[in-house]
């Protein structure tokens, strides 16, 4: 029987079902143990960078690699027909996949990625389309969670910093609300969890607690998902202020769960010291290198039938 | 002959009714009613034994589109509309809420790829206490009706 993804487009985390993420999670597993098998023999995919990225591209690119494919592509759109020639996204999209077989896109719009599935008959993979969704980064959360904690049921996940406009945390929220697992939330009033999210919360039933400082709740849960709060976003006085009740520091991990691992999509600033890196529960350079894993599962699996 | 409402009669054309007060100056907006030169008659506060008071509006030679009509259902879900012709309802329906919008509005979202690319804009339709929400299919952001028809 064919594996349900085969062939189909990785556009958006709200596009999978429950029984789709485990299946990519248990084959990022899979993966990950064994030498990794020609899954992608003879199979040439797009790799199309429309603005800068470092660990998404490369992750991508290696994986495509490490199963035997090869790949075309650049890594920003400064030399493509559509900045120098103004060709539609949706003429790119056409002709290019018509060299592959399968397409992996980022781009600065929010929406490309689903435009580029209108245009193409492989299937298209979104690494990320302005600030709507990174469903691959949100796999590979979901796969570090799997491996460093057994499961991804009923685990109390606590997510701080910027949860307004960081688009991993929403994706990753919605997904772990698939498993019934309980939030934390722990940002500055200015940057907390959209209302959007939180009524989809309600509505699931998924409990979930606002709280002011790590140290409230840090004791208390099995996942710390960090993100940079941005200068940018604050004046510097405001900033000073408040960035320091966002910073984890080893001093604040004495108490905490055996089971505690502490993520970060990357890059970090200083919002996680690097004493953190020391200890047991720091896991987020293993979640990076994860990225390989998770995105070998994707393409192998929509580009096999079976595995 | 109190509650009569002296309208004048249309030989052809449509006519909106049961459109609940104060929907029906966005609806003449929305619809672009009055950019063209046909006659129109509107109504506002009109007593209504349903709705309480209604807005009324009657445009001649003009048939409503599919397109323009589920424009309508998101700004008067109750209306009625009525096509003439000689002088005789032709055609009556009633208005419903749309499960989606096919390329009626653009896309709110400026950064959104549907209002740079060739593509018409598709919103998915939900209510929610009673309000009427627009998700865009392609940057997944969602709006209220009003964000969405600019109003």
């Amino acid at each position: 029987m064919a594996n349900p993804l085969f062939q189909q487009n990785i556009i958006s985390i709200s596009d999978l079902t429950r029984e789709q993420m485990e299946l990519i999670v248990r084959t990022a597993e899979r993966l990950k143990c064994e030498p990794p098998p020609p899954l992608l023999k003879n199979k040439v995919v797009a790799s199309c960078f429309f603005e800068a990225s470092t660990r998404t591209r490369l992750s991508f690119e290696t994986a495509i690699l490490r199963l035997g494919g090869t790949h075309i592509g650049f890594d920003n759109d400064a030399n493509t027909s559509l900045a120098r020639k103004g060709e539609s996204l949706a003429d790119s999209v056409k002709v290019i996949s018509s060299y592959t077989d399968a397409f992996v896109i980022r781009h600065p719009r929010e929406g490309s990625a689903r435009l580029a599935s209108e245009f193409t008959s492989v299937p298209v993979i979104n690494g990320g389309d302005g600030a709507n969704q990174h469903p691959t980064q949100t796999l590979l959360d979901l796969f570090t969670i799997f491996e460093c904690q057994g499961k991804l049921d009923e685990l109390n996940i606590a997510f701080v910093g910027d949860l307004k406009y960081g688009r991993t945390v929403h994706s990753l929220a919605q997904a772990c609300s698939l498993f019934k697992c309980r939030f934390f939330f722990i940002s500055p009033e200015a940057l907390a969890m959209p209302d959007y999210i939180l009524e989809e919360l309600d509505e699931k039933g998924i409990e979930y607690q606002v709280s002011q400082s790590i140290e409230d709740v840090i004791n208390d849960v099995d996942i710390v998902y960090m993100t940079r709060v941005q200068k940018e976003r604050f004046d510097e006085t405001e900033y000073k202020h408040m960035a320091s009740k966002y910073i984890l520091t080893a001093e604040m991990l004495k108490d905490v769960r055996k089971n505690l691992k502490i993520l970060h999509p990357l890059p970090r600033v200083d919002e996680i010291t690097v004493d953190v890196d020391k200890t047991p529960y720091a896991y987020y350079f293993e979640q990076a290198q994860n990225g390989i894993y998770a995105r070998q599962a994707l393409l192998a699996l929509v580009l096999n039938e079976t595995l | 002959m109190a509650n009569k409402l002296l309208v004048e009669a249309i030989r052809k054309g449509t006519v909106i009714d049961h459109i609940p007060a104060g929907q029906g100056i966005k609806i003449l907006k929305q619809l672009h009613l009055v950019d063209g030169n046909e006659k129109i008659t509107v109504g506002f506060n009109l007593p209504s034994q349903e709705i309480g008071l209604k807005d009324l509006i009657k445009v001649e030679n003009r048939i409503f589109t599919e397109s323009e009509a589920n424009e309508l259902s998101l700004f008067a879900p109750s209306a009625t509309i009525n096509v003439i012709d000689n002088y005789v309802v032709k055609d009556k329906f009633t208005m419903s809420t749309p499960k989606t919008l096919e390329g009626v509005f653009d896309c709110p979202n400026s950064n959104c790829i549907s209002l740079h690319e060739p593509v018409t804009s598709y919103f998915k339709v939900s209510k929610k206490h009673e309000s009427i929400y627009l998700k865009c299919k392609y940057c997944e952001k969602t709006f209220s009706k009003d964000i969405v028809a600019g109003l």
